[in-house]
């Protein structure tokens, strides 16, 4: 029997992942894939305490977590989209017009 | 003894993919990659119980937002990054050490609060004889039915923003 840590260690991992690739890459369509990653790993914390806490109702909000990053993968690459239109660049550190 | 031993492995999976993803400089691998990190998860979901979260986690991750993700690196496209991570040592030495300090800050949580909480109305054993999918349902059109509303709003709000995004000229 895995114990409720051993998921939520993981989860944590793969959440800390997420932020280090946030942080550190450049390219704006990694830096989306590192919040997907990170949108997991809250699922995944979701989902073992659903288990363990004899309740559906994290499975539930996981499917809004679902549905909450497929709107925000297409209005962002839409975003990165348009961006690349008039930049033609989608390096983070190239976007720079409302910089100081 | 099973069950153990198939999580480490998909747990070692999930995080060596996790670790490519974000290291990789080639943004397809990055993509092909975090794909093999969501069927890892899926796993993960199967040993949880949660069948029905471990479908869509492939169908609408892996099979959905994914092919998005490469249809949108593909249509860029993108060659590879000289330079993947920052170019400052500065801002590089800073995003590890803000990493290590969240998962240090995560773990000390866990180590410290009990996790315990009074038990739901869902036991392994009702769920098994009901049927995850059609609990995870009933819940969906009862409790939750206002927060699933408000979820297909905010789908056709991301529907016209990625059409008025996407549009030639803004």
């Amino acid at each position: 029997m895995v114990s409720l840590s051993s998921y939520l260690i993981l989860s944590a991992i793969l959440f800390s992942i997420g932020v280090v690739g946030f942080l550190l890459r450049r390219n704006t369509i990694v830096i989306f894939m590192s919040i997907e990653l990170m949108l997991n790993a809250a699922n995944l914390a979701f989902v073992a305490f659903s288990r363990f806490l004899n309740s559906m109702d994290g499975q539930v909000i996981v499917v809004f977590v679902m549905s909450v990053a497929a709107a925000e993968a297409a209005v962002g690459l839409a975003i990165i989209m348009a961006m690349y239109r008039t930049q033609k660049t989608v390096n983070a550190d190239e976007m720079n017009l409302m910089k100081w | 003894m099973l069950e153990t031993a198939l999580f480490v492995i998909f747990a070692v999976i999930a995080v060596a993919t996790a670790v490519l993803v974000v290291v990789q400089r080639n943004p397809v691998s990055s993509a092909i990659f975090l794909i093999l990190t969501f069927f890892a998860l899926a796993g993960i979901y199967l040993l949880l119980h949660a069948e029905f979260i471990a479908a869509i986690q492939i169908i609408v991750y892996a099979g959905a937002i994914m092919v998005l993700f490469l249809f949108v690196i593909m249509l860029l496209n993108l060659e590879k990054e000289k330079r993947p991570v920052a170019r400052n040592r500065l801002v590089k030495g800073v995003g590890v050490f803000l990493g290590a300090v969240l998962l240090a800050q995560i773990g000390m949580v866990l180590h410290r609060v009990l996790l315990e909480g009074t038990p739901g109305k869902f036991p392994p054993e009702k769920v098994t004889a009901l049927g995850n999918t059609q609990v995870v349902a009933q819940l969906l059109f009862t409790d939750f039915l206002l927060p699933f509303e408000i979820t297909s709003v905010l789908l056709l709000v991301a529907i016209i923003g990625a059409i008025v995004l996407a549009k030639r000229q803004i």
